[in-house]
């Protein structure tokens, strides 16, 4: 197999070496980086992210990287909050009156989880539950556990591959053309989230 | 549906996995790096690195173990002791970290929690709370700079108050040391974990007793916390991760595959 270019989008955000050491592990080369040509000539791109969603997309901007993200034709993952990023809106707008504009690649939501009782963050492994096959969970049985920290979530739609279910269901997985994204951490997701990440770079 | 979570926590003092009882007479365990690997191959769902010499020794203290565990393990982890900045805080992160946990510096700079929480999000925010039961007052009271027994001091803080104030501040999880229990292997002290789970909006993690599968199993069946923190009886080999899970599975408990 050629080895795929692989670009972590450098979004200033603390989990970046989380994802780079999990690439590590599995044998797989990538650069971390802001720079159009590293963005423009990779063959995959991973956009990870932690934080808030106004701070995050501040970043992106500041570093000039929206445009450049939403001209990318090549498989990109979005990871937890990078996921976020993916949807119109996310209404995790800190101390703002505005809900915040997001890169508007996936025709969905973001907004503050309804969990009735339940303790928020949602934080620690859930399960994820789909239906049909795709490519991101070959070799993934339905039900496997994934790590989850998240306090807001991405509405279901039409997008959604994977759900999981805490107090209400969310996205877990989506894809929407060649833009995807994980709501879990598959870099802090033992072997299931290895698979994920080898499925990713060998779509 | 959300696991109940195991952590084994890693008491580390100069670099290597050290364990006492009640806080006090340390013996080294091992290394951290295969301690941790072993860990997590076993099926821990997350650990916790407690530097437990650093905040009382007020000095810098050298965390490049951080980035080795980083590079091997595979499931989450959160480092405490001597984090009294966000650039502190940034560096642990940025070696891999998931998340960072304080105690005695929260309580003598209870902002650093907003500071923290507003710059990395709740979710990477845990405070340590070192509870201490005073049978004398009848009353839970919060500890500092355990690390050392001669610095030790009793804060004003009941424990209660302490939950709901670091809580407000921004503390995304809330891990509850309970001193008198610690290291002795007699189980949780359950009606402190049932107080501070009606107090707690947040995760929850239980630490200090534990001695038994059973003593697992009561915590999470009787008061519902998120996790259950551990040390000696994992590093002696007392109790088996594989086999606590499979117990713990068999008991109604949701755990992790």
């Amino acid at each position: 197999m050629n080895k795929p270019k692989i670009t972590i989008i450098d979004t200033g955000c603390a989990n970046l070496s989380s994802v780079k050491l999990a690439f590590d592990r599995l044998g797989v080369e990538t650069k971390v980086s802001f720079d159009p040509d590293d963005l423009k000539k990779a063959d995959k791109l991973i956009l990870p992210g932690v934080g808030t969603a106004v701070a995050a997309m501040r970043m992106l901007n500041e570093r000039r990287l929206i445009d450049l993200i939403k001209e990318a034709k090549q498989p990109l993952l979005g990871i937890c909050l990078g996921m976020q990023m993916l949807s119109r809106v996310s209404e995790e707008k800190m101390n703002s009156d505005e809900n915040v504009p997001c890169l508007n690649l996936v025709d969905s939501r973001v907004r503050l989880m309804e969990v009735g009782n339940l303790r928020l963050p949602h934080m620690g492994w859930d399960q994820i539950s789909y239906n049909g096959e795709h490519p991101l969970l070959r070799g993934i049985p339905n039900g496997s556990y994934f790590y989850f920290v998240h306090s807001y979530a991405m509405e279901v739609s039409d997008a959604t591959v994977a759900t999981c279910e805490y107090g209400e269901k969310f996205t877990a997985i989506v894809q929407q053309d060649n833009f995807m994204g994980t709501q879990f951490h598959p870099e802090k997701s033992g072997a299931v989230g290895a698979k994920l990440l080898t499925n990713f770079v060998e779509m | 549906m959300l696991a109940k979570r195991i952590i084994p926590c890693l008491d580390v003092k100069e670099g290597v996995v050290v364990k006492g009882v009640q806080f006090r007479n340390h013996e080294v365990m091992g290394d951290i790096v295969p301690l941790a690997k072993r860990y997590a191959d076993e099926g821990a769902d997350e650990l916790v690195f407690y530097d437990i010499t650093a905040s009382s020794d007020a000095r810098v203290v050298d965390k490049s173990w951080v980035r080795r565990v980083a590079e091997v393990i595979d499931i989450p982890f959160c480092v405490a002791g001597g984090i009294k900045s966000i650039d502190d805080a940034k560096r642990i992160l940025e070696y891999g970290a998931d998340k960072v946990s304080i105690n005695s510096p929260a309580l003598a700079d209870p902002e650093l929690i907003t500071r923290l929480a507003d710059r990395f999000g709740v979710q990477c925010v845990v405070v340590g709370i070192d509870s201490y039961f005073d049978a004398e007052l009848d009353r839970y009271c919060v500890k500092q700079y355990t690390g050392v027994v001669s610095k030790t001091r009793t804060t004003q803080w009941s424990t209660m108050d302490w939950i709901r104030e670091v809580q407000q501040r921004g503390a995304g999880e809330i891990v509850l040391n309970m001193m008198n229990q610690d290291g002795m292997r007699k189980g949780y002290d359950l009606e402190q974990l049932k107080k501070a789970r009606a107090t707690a909006k947040v995760p929850l993690i239980a630490s200090g007793g534990a001695g038994e599968m059973v003593h697992f199993r009561d915590a999470f069946k009787e008061t519902d916390v998120d996790g259950c923190l551990a040390a000696s009886v994992f590093h002696k080999g007392i109790i088996a991760i594989p086999e606590l899970k499979d117990y713990l599975r068999k008991e109604g408990v949701a755990i992790r595959d």
